[in-house]
């Protein structure tokens, strides 16, 4: 339960940090709660992307006013993907976490540009353009956040180290 | 232990999430219905969150506005002391812009020009995925937004309401790909259904042959549509495409800048006005 939770604030803050994104700009896409689910998959396996995948799908459509589900399928694929690569190869340099990003967002909109078209609800002119660009986008930002997250641990020891030098310096006083 | 259950029936677990999903979304296909409780909680929940952090974003871009105003202010000093004075009036409008007063003030000139009842909202969360063109707005049911009730800005139609929660509704506006309004060519009546493109544009559609359209038409709401009232300002033509006598595709750049939406005005009253509704690009300035 306790280790469901990080990664729950995990994805909650990037559904609601996408909320705040410029929608002219980056918005428009950068996928952030996509970028979370693949993350996710990656650290914690294809169970726990599985379920982002689902948990954030159903919000976002519900945020977004569209049918429920359709971002859910895609994503809950990508994350499991995700965590099947993780298993299977090794994802630790920046082009094959770059690679999983891209993968997982391809994935993702295949789900859900496929259902909306087959439904009759959206028409896409340039389908693979606007993937393309998305999965481009996605893996730039997943990248940097997966480098954050691996220098994490050494800026929490060097912000620690400097504390403890502080507190040394003033017991001398 | 149950974590290695759960691992080892990992591929049951997506088969069954996929089989849920597709239930899930065939279930909601083709109903006349409104939105279900599931739907109307989550949104009601999360914007509570989402406007926390639309705030937080919000002080973190007035820093940073800020520091670049301050920084051009600076640059401005130094090449010209002599209009010191001007420059701070300058940078008191910039913060009084920056408040959202300017905003404010725009909105309440249309909303003294529209016949029909409005309420203002306020935008307080954007699109939670960039498959969707919506907003959230601090304004719901209790307020008495209900579904489908249109919404304007300053420029002209916003969208309609797509799910309204008690407290704050989503507003899918009418670029959103899976949004359609009716819309008339102001100059000569031709009609035609507007469809979304999910950036700042729709295509214009179900024209007839005969219909005349030409670039820097203005186009507006023929309010048949159920949603939208007629007349409102809809975009004007950029694009016009034909092969022979068809019309292969007509562009129409959205009349609202949506990127920039602080407030907007959610229409509570969609009765037919007594007055004429106000011309359609009269807020553009031309």
């Amino acid at each position: 339960m306790k280790t469901a939770l990080g990664p729950a604030a995990f994805l909650l803050a990037a559904v609601l940090l996408q909320g705040v994104l410029p929608g002219a700009a980056a918005g428009a896409f950068v996928d952030l709660v996509l970028v979370a689910v693949v993350a996710v998959g990656l650290r914690h396996g294809r169970v726990a992307g599985l379920a982002s995948g689902a948990i954030t799908g159903l919000l976002q459509d519900a945020l977004g006013g569209g049918i429920l589900g359709l971002s859910g399928l895609g994503k809950s694929v990508a994350g499991y993907l995700a965590g099947v690569a993780a298993t299977q190869f090794i994802v630790a340099g920046a082009a094959a976490r770059g690679l999983v990003f891209a993968g997982g967002t391809l994935v993702s909109a295949a789900g859900f540009m496929g259902l909306s078209v087959l439904l009759g609800l959206r028409r896409y002119d340039h389908p693979l353009l606007e993937a393309g660009s998305q999965a481009i986008a996605n893996a730039a930002a997943g990248v940097l956040l997966l480098a954050a997250w691996d220098f994490a641990p050494s800026v929490k020891r060097w912000a620690e180290a400097a504390a403890e030098r502080r507190r040394k310096r003033r017991s001398f006083r | 232990m149950a974590r290695r259950d759960l691992s080892s029936r990992a591929p049951l677990l997506l088969a069954a999430v996929i089989v849920a999903h597709v239930l899930l979304v065939s279930a909601q296909v083709g109903t006349a219905g409104g939105p279900s409780l599931l739907r109307t909680g989550i949104v009601g929940l999360v914007t509570r969150l989402q406007e926390g952090s639309w705030l937080a974003a919000g002080v973190l871009r007035s820093i940073v506005d800020g520091y670049v105003a301050l920084w051009h202010v600076r640059e401005e000093n130094a090449r010209l002391a002599r209009d010191a004075e001007a420059l701070r009036g300058a940078l008191a409008e910039a913060r009084a812009s920056a408040s959202g007063t300017e905003g404010l003030r725009a909105l309440a000139g249309v909303r003294a020009s529209v016949p029909w009842t409005t309420t203002g909202a306020r935008v307080v969360a954007g699109s939670a995925s960039p498959d969707y063109r919506s907003v959230t707005i601090d304004k719901g049911a209790r307020d008495g937004v209900r579904r489908n009730m249109a919404v304007i800005a300053q420029g002209g139609v916003v969208g309609r309401v797509a799910i309204a929660a008690a407290s704050a509704s989503t507003v899918q506006f009418v670029v959103d790909r899976s949004a359609a309004v009716s819309g008339r060519v102001e100059r000569t009546r031709s009609e035609g259904i507007a469809l979304g493109n999910g950036d700042a544009t729709l295509r214009f559609e179900y024209l007839s042959a005969t219909a005349d359209v030409q670039p820097d038409d203005a186009v507006v709401t023929a309010g048949l549509d159920g949603i939208y009232p007629a007349g409102l300002a809809l975009g004007r033509v950029v694009e016009v495409r034909r092969a022979g006598p068809a019309y292969t595709r007509v562009t129409i750049k959205a009349a609202v800048d949506f990127s920039r939406l602080e407030y907007v005005l959610v229409i509570v009253s969609p009765r037919q006005p007594d007055v004429a509704p106000p011309r359609a690009g009269a807020e553009e300035g031309g």
